[in-house]
C-alpha cells in the first residue's frame, strides 16, 4: 500500500478530461455515471461534462431520491441501480445461430461480440469487488463464458473511491471498500474542499500508468494523501448499515427450517428487483427461437431470477413453489453456498438490494433477526448447537 | 480494439449428431441411437461414464439435459432414453432415423463403478430412474468377475410402464444378477409382484459392510430407498443417488440446478448420500 501511495499523483478537476481523451484515443468506450430520468445510472460517456456534477442521493430501504449537493462534485453520490454487470455480462446475449442444410442437418456458428473495449469510469470498490466474484463465475479454470471473458480482458477500470456512504451502505461488513487498493487500472479519490478540486491518482496496473502519463498530473504531496485518508474515514464513519458475517455460513446452514422465512413469505413480492439490481447475480435462461421460415434458428441467453416458479421447474412443477423457499434460495446462496462454490461471499455489501426492493426488506436486518432466533432456539434447547453444514 | 481472435472454449455451441434408430420403450418414451454427425474421432466425441448426461438440443425447439442410457462399451455411439413430458422431449421422440440432433457434454459426476469393485452392488430404480442406471448395469456386467452379488430393485408404476422388459428378463435369465421388478399397481393379467421397491429390501439378505446401492428414481423414491439401506447398516457414503434439476447450461454458470452448496450439473447429479442427506430432508431446497 505504501508503494502505491508513493506514486500516487494529483489530476486537478480541470484536467480530468484528459482521463476522456487519453481513453477514447485508445478506442475505449467511456462508460460512467450520469443523471437520466432522475437517476444516477451507468452510461456510454462523452466527457466530464456528461458526470453527475453537483447531483448526490437519499438512500435508504425502498428509498431512492436525487439530490442537489451544495458543491460541484462530480461523483459526490454513492450507487444507482445499475451495476457495470450488464456491460460485461449482458441482460440478453445472443449466444449463437444455426441454419438448416439441405442434407437435413445444421450448421451452427457463435455468435461475434460487437462490442468494442469499455472503460469504466467510477467504479466503487464494492462493485469492484462484485466485477471479481463474477470473474469467479464466468472465468473459472473449468469453464469459461467466451462473452464475458473477452469483454472483461478488454476492459479498462477506473475506480473511484468513496469519500461518503449511503444509509444503505455496508461495505466495511463485506471487506469491500470504502477503499480499493488494487485490481483497478486507475483508482481516483475525488478531493473538494474550500480551495481545491483534486483527484489523487494511483496506477493499478501497466495500461494504468501508460493512460496516467498522458494526462496533466503532478506529484501527490503529503497533504493530498491526507485529504484522500480522510475521504475514507470519512466515507467508514457514515456506514448506514452493518451485516455481522461472523459464522454466517454456519449460520444460515443452519437455518434453512427458520421460522424466519415464513415472515419474510408476507412481505416479499417475488418481483425479483433484488436479483436484476444485484452486482453479483448471475443466474440465466435461455431462449432458442427461429425465424418464421423455421430454417434459421438462434439461442439467447437473458438474466434469470431466482424469485421466478419457472427459474427451478422440473416436469411435474417447480422445485421452490413458495415464495418463502426461494427467498431463502436467494439469501442463503448470496451469504452462505456461494462460499463453497466460489471461494468468496456473493454479497459485496453495496446496498442496491435494500434500495431498490419495492418493501424495503433489508437483508442486514434479516440475518440479524435470523440470528436471534436462532440463538432464542438453541437458548430454548439449553445448549448451543452446533450446526450442520455441507462444506466437505 | 483489432484483436487478434482469442481460442476460447465455446460451452455452450451443441454438436450436431445423426439419429442412427429409434424404438418406443413404453408409451411415450423413445430410445434414440445417435452418432457424431461430422467426421472425426466418433469414439472420443462418443467417451463417457455411466451416469453422466448430456443437452440435447432439437432445432429451434429448445435444450434439454437427457442421460446417457446406453452401454458404455458401445463406443462411436450413444443412447438416450427420452419420456415425452413438455416441448422439447415432444420434438425429440418424434425425431426420425437420419434427422439431427445437437449434443453438447458429456456432462456431471459419474456412477462409482471403479471405486465398488469387489463389493456387492444393489441397484435401484424408480420409473424412468432406470435408464441413468443402465449404463452402470452394463459396466457391471461387461465386468462381472470384478464384483460380488449383483442385485437390482426396480419399480415401476404399472406393469406397461417397465422400461427395458426383453433386457430385463434377459439378464435374469442368465444368473449373473438378482433381478426383482415391483409396480405400483396391476391388473389381473399380471403375476409379479405389486408394491414400492424398498419392499424388496425386507428380510433380503444383505451384508451391510460389503454393499454398495446405485439409486436412481423419484426424490421420493431416493429417499425412502436411501432411508431403508441405512436402517439395514448400510453407510451413507456407500449410498449413491442421482439428482434431478433444471439445467440451461451444464458448466456451473446458469444457475437453475443448485441444491445448496451444489451445482447438480458438475457436483452431480451422482451423489453419495452423505453429501446430500442433510438437504433431503428440507422441503424446496
Amino acid at each position: 500500500m505504501t508503494a502505491t501511495t508513493n506514486k500516487a499523483g494529483v489530476i486537478s478537476r480541470d484536467s480530468l478530461e484528459g482521463l476522456f481523451d487519453a481513453l477514447i484515443a485508445r478506442d475505449y468506450v467511456p462508460v460512467g455515471p450520469t443523471v437520466r430520468e432522475g437517476v444516477i445510472v451507468l452510461d456510454e460517456l462523452r466527457g466530464v461534462d456528461d458526470l453527475p456534477e453537483g447531483w448526490t442521493e437519499d438512500q435508504d430501504a425502498a428509498t431512492y431520491r436525487l439530490m442537489r449537493r451544495a458543491d460541484a462534485a462530480l461523483f459526490g453520490f454513492n450507487n444507482g441501480q445499475h451495476a457495470w454487470k450488464p456491460y460485461l455480462f449482458p441482460p440478453k446475449a445472443k449466444l449463437w445461430e444455426a441454419e438448416k442444410t439441405p442434407d437435413g442437418g445444421f450448421s451452427m456458428r457463435e455468435t461475434p461480440d460487437a462490442a468494442k473495449a469499455f472503460a469504466f469510469i467510477g467504479v466503487r470498490p464494492c462493485d469492484l469487488h462484485a466485477i471479481q466474484v463474477q470473474d469467479a463465475v464466468f472465468m473459472a479454470e473449468q469453464n469459461t463464458d467466451p462473452l464475458y471473458a473477452r469483454r472483461r480482458r478488454k476492459a479498462f477500470t477506473v475506480v473511484i473511491q468513496c469519500g461518503q456512504a449511503a444509509k444503505t451502505c455496508f461495505c466495511t461488513s463485506m471487506d469491500t471498500g470504502p477503499r480499493a487498493d488494487g485490481g483497478f487500472d486507475l483508482a481516483l479519490t475525488e478531493i473538494l474542499d474550500a480551495d481545491r478540486h483534486s483527484f489523487v491518482v494511483e496506477a493499478g496496473s501497466a495500461a494504468g500508468a501508460s493512460v496516467l502519463a498522458e494526462i496533466p498530473h503532478s506529484e501527490a504531496r503529503p497533504d493530498d494523501l491526507a485529504a484522500a485518508e480522510a475521504c475514507t474515514k470519512r466515507a467508514v464513519d457514515q456506514m448506514g448499515r452493518t451485516l455481522d458475517t461472523t459464522g454466517v455460513k454456519d449460520l444460515l446452514y443452519g437455518s434453512y427450517e427458520s421460522r424466519r422465512w415464513a415472515d419474510l413469505e408476507r412481505r416479499c413480492l417475488a418481483c425479483g428487483n433484488c436479483t436484476m439490481v444485484c452486482p453479483t447475480c448471475f443466474c440465466t435462461t435461455v431462449e432458442d427461437v427461429t425465424d418464421l421460415s423455421g430454417t434459421h434458428a438462434e439461442r439467447w441467453r437473458h438474466w434469470e431470477s431466482c424469485y421466478t416458479t419457472d427459474f427451478s421447474y422440473i416436469h411435474g412443477g417447480s422445485v421452490r413453489p413458495t415464495i418463502r423457499s426461494r427467498y431463502r434460495q436467494w439469501l442463503v446462496h448470496k451469504l452462505a453456498t456461494w462460499q463453497d462454490q466460489f471461494g468468496t461471499s456473493g454479497c459485496v455489501g453495496c446496498g442496491r438490494c435494500i434500495t431498490w426492493c419495492p418493501v424495503g426488506i433489508d437483508l442486514t436486518e434479516e440475518v440479524r433477526l435470523i440470528r436471534d432466533s436462532e440463538r432464542k432456539k438453541d437458548a430454548a434447547d439449553g445448549h448451543v448447537q452446533e450446526h450442520p453444514h455441507a462444506s466437505d | 480494439m483489432a484483436q487478434p481472435a482469442e481460442q476460447l472454449p465455446r460451452p455452450m455451441l451443441p454438436t450436431p449428431f445423426r439419429v442412427l434408430e429409434t424404438w418406443e420403450e413404453i408409451p411415450g418414451c423413445m430410445s434414440l441411437r445417435v452418432e457424431p454427425a461430422g467426421t472425426g474421432d466418433a469414439a472420443g466425441a462418443c467417451a463417457f461414464a455411466p451416469g453422466q448426461f448430456y443437452m440435447i438440443y432439437v432445432f429451434g425447439q429448445g435444450e434439454v439435459p437427457i442421460s446417457i442410457s446406453g452401454d458404455p462399451a458401445r463406443t462411436g455411439e450413444l443412447t438416450f432414453t427420452v419420456m415425452a413430458v413438455g416441448t422439447v422431449t415432444d420434438a425429440l421422440c418424434a425425431v426420425q432415423p437420419g434427422g439431427i440432433i445437437g449434443l453438447r457434454g458429456p456432462f456431471g459426476s459419474v456412477w462409482p463403478v471403479d471405486e465398488i469393485e469387489g463389493r456387492d452392488v444393489i441397484v435401484m430404480g424408480g420409473g424412468l430412474g432406470l435408464a441413468p442406471l443402465r449404463p452402470a448395469v452394463y459396466h457391471l456386467l461387461n465386468h462381472r468377475d470384478r464384483y460380488g452379488d449383483l442385485t437390482l430393485l426396480y419399480g415401476a408404476r404399472q406393469p406397461r410402464t417397465i422400461l427395458y422388459t426383453d433386457q430385463l428378463a434377459g439378464w435374469s435369465a442368465n444368473d449373473s444378477i438378482d433381478i426383482n421388478v415391483t409396480v405400483d399397481n396391476a391388473g389381473r393379467d399380471w403375476t409379479g409382484k405389486v408394491g414400492v421397491v424398498t419392499d424388496f429390501l425386507n428380510w433380503r439378505r444383505l451384508d451391510p459392510d460389503r454393499t454398495s446401492a446405485l439409486i436412481c428414481g423419484p426424490e421420493i423414491m431416493m429417499r425412502f430407498s436411501a432411508y431403508a439401506l441405512l436402517d439395514r447398516g448400510v453407510a451413507a457414503e456407500n449410498i449413491h443417488i442421482s439428482m434431478e434439476r433444471n439445467m440451461k447450461c451444464g458448466v456451473r454458470m446458469c444457475g437453475r440446478c443448485q441444491y445448496g452448496p451444489f451445482f447438480v450439473c458438475d457436483d452431480g447429479p451422482v451423489f453419495s448420500f452423505d453429501r446430500v442427506q442433510h438437504l433431503f430432508r428440507i422441503r424446496e431446497v
